[in-house]
């Protein structure tokens, strides 16, 4: 019984990590998501109530490799030159609990692909849309809001409290 | 004749592997020579050990000694004084022939490895920067005068009989700088230069692969080595100095607008052109390298037009981005690139 119980836990630990390593190698380039008004920063509008909107979901956040490429791309890009890693410069900080245009995942990815007023470019269509939602995914992710499978094992820095490695809930950075 | 046939089919094999473009036991400057030198000799002193360990092991296996004392031997399990002794002697030489033999190799190698340090820190070197990236090679002429550097990537032109100082550093993971026909491996380490020298002696072409696992395309990060005379190397020199030919035709000046017009120019430069990018290969001169993807493939309009609709075929993993390019627009862009010559 006891035996049977640890196989199935380490079957579904095994599973996690599965997901955890999942890549899309071979990702479209087309266009997919929907550029228009979907991700919507409020739902004040003019001319009466707003009609429902379909949610949009970040295809390309569900594992730790997204989060790397999205890190990588976040400097091949150059959106380091402005946003520095994470702390701001010429351009906002990315981390942050106060987003000015959102802080969703469709929000993120609208002010990538339109760009923003004082200086944040326009992307939609001049990088292919699968980056931009891997990079997404890696901003969400300076914030504490990766997936659950994406997150690493243990934290970049040293841990002085072992009571906080103890009390540690997968997922939370703090 | 088969207890020879195994040998010989070994040793056929290793001299098969002479004056290929990838072999170490096919020198061509002077520290591949040493290092070839140093393997024959082991090869030689070691396979004569070989044969002889296996000769008296034959020889004891098929030997039959009536006149001993066997049979007291196996009933009390303790040997005569006279065997005793025979057999201590017997150790005892052994070891000390194998110490000596193992002291005769260590001086050997020793030695091989300091007259290779000391082919080091010639005068009048041509210093090149080759700096391993997952995974390609991007390879930087270095000169005190700014107008002579040159960013290329996949290919070492080299000239003979001049010594050059490689200096070898990595952008991401530890890649290892392996060309064999000219010199044993050399680790590019991330944030620390690594030093080497090499050599030709004579003109040829000469692979180099990546020598230190560095992930998943680690097998396809090819390097070309072109050993060629003095006078040949400064005209191929002066010709990648200049900045990329302008398009001629409406069709490559087509090519052209489409190259700037995509995500290309964000990790791709081309000199003479606004496209600046630094993440990837530089493609000045695209058109008179011998292959793509980091020698993946030879470089020709079809596998050309392959690796830019559907780069992760070739290559899965590798970091060039899966950009939309339509139809009507992928011969020009084709034909641009394998023009810049």
């Amino acid at each position: 019984m006891r035996i049977g119980a640890s196989v199935l836990c380490i079957a579904l630990l095994l599973a996690a990590a599965c997901q955890r390593e999942k890549r899309d190698i071979r990702p479209s380039p087309t266009n997919l998501a929907i550029y228009d008004d979907a991700a919507k920063q409020s739902t004040l509008r003019p001319g009466g109530p707003i009609t429902p909107q379909p949610v949009v979901r970040n295809p390309y956040n569900s594992s730790g490799y997204d989060i790397s490429e999205g890190q990588r791309l976040f400097q091949w890009y150059n959106c380091n030159g402005c946003h520095a890693n994470g702390g701001g410069g010429i351009g906002p900080p990315l981390i942050k609990t106060e987003w000015i245009y959102g802080g969703e995942p469709a929000n993120i990815f609208d002010t990538i692909v339109k760009g923003r007023p004082n200086g944040m470019p326009a992307w939609g269509g001049r990088i292919p849309e699968y980056q931009i939602w891997q990079i997404v995914t890696y901003v969400r992710s300076m914030n504490g809001q990766q997936p659950t499978s994406a997150m690493p094992v243990r934290a970049d820095t040293i841990e002085t409290n072992p009571q906080n490695i103890v009390n540690r809930v997968p997922g939370q950075t703090k | 004749m088969r207890r020879a046939a195994l040998p010989g089919l070994a040793l056929s094999l290793l001299l098969s592997c002479a004056g290929h473009q990838q072999s170490t036991v096919d020198p061509a400057g002077p520290q591949s020579g040493k290092i070839d030198t140093l393997w024959w000799s082991f090869f030689w002193l070691l396979g004569v050990i070989f044969v002889i360990v296996m000769a008296v092991l034959l020889l004891t296996l098929t030997r039959r000694q009536p006149d001993t004392e066997q049979e007291l031997l196996e009933s009390t399990h303790k040997p005569s004084e006279q065997t005793d002794s025979r057999i201590r002697r017997v150790v005892v030489g052994a070891t000390i022939v194998t110490i000596l033999t193992l002291f005769v190799l260590i001086v050997a190698s020793v030695g091989t490895g300091k007259a290779i340090a000391d082919l080091s820190f010639k005068k009048n070197p041509l210093t090149i920067q080759v700096t391993g990236i997952q995974w390609w090679w991007q390879i930087q002429y270095m000169s005190s005068d700014p107008s002579q550097t040159l960013v290329t990537a996949n290919e070492l032109h080299i000239p003979v009989g001049r010594p050059i100082q490689i200096l070898g550093l990595s952008q991401d993971v530890i890649h290892s700088f392996w060309v064999p026909n000219l010199h044993g491996k050399r680790d590019l380490i991330p944030s620390h230069t690594t030093n080497e020298w090499i050599e030709a002696d004579r003109p040829g072409v000469y692979r180099g692969q990546c020598a230190e696992f560095c992930g998943l395309q680690h097998a396809h990060m090819v390097l070309w080595v072109i050993a060629e005379p003095e006078d040949k190397f400064e005209a191929w020199m002066r010709a990648q100095l200049q900045p990329a030919v302008s398009p001629s035709s409406p069709d490559t000046q087509r090519g052209q607008q489409v190259f700037l017009n995509h995500a290309c120019i964000y990790c791709h430069q081309i000199r003479g052109t606004t496209a600046a990018g630094q993440n990837a290969p530089d493609l000045t001169h695209f058109g008179s390298r011998r292959g793509i993807a980091a020698n993946t493939v030879p470089n020709t309009k079809g596998n050309l037009a392959g690796w830019i609709v559907d780069p992760q075929t070739k290559k899965p993993g590798n970091h060039m981005a899966t950009i939309a390019v339509n139809s009507t627009d992928l011969q020009p862009l084709v034909d641009y690139l394998e023009s810049l010559k």
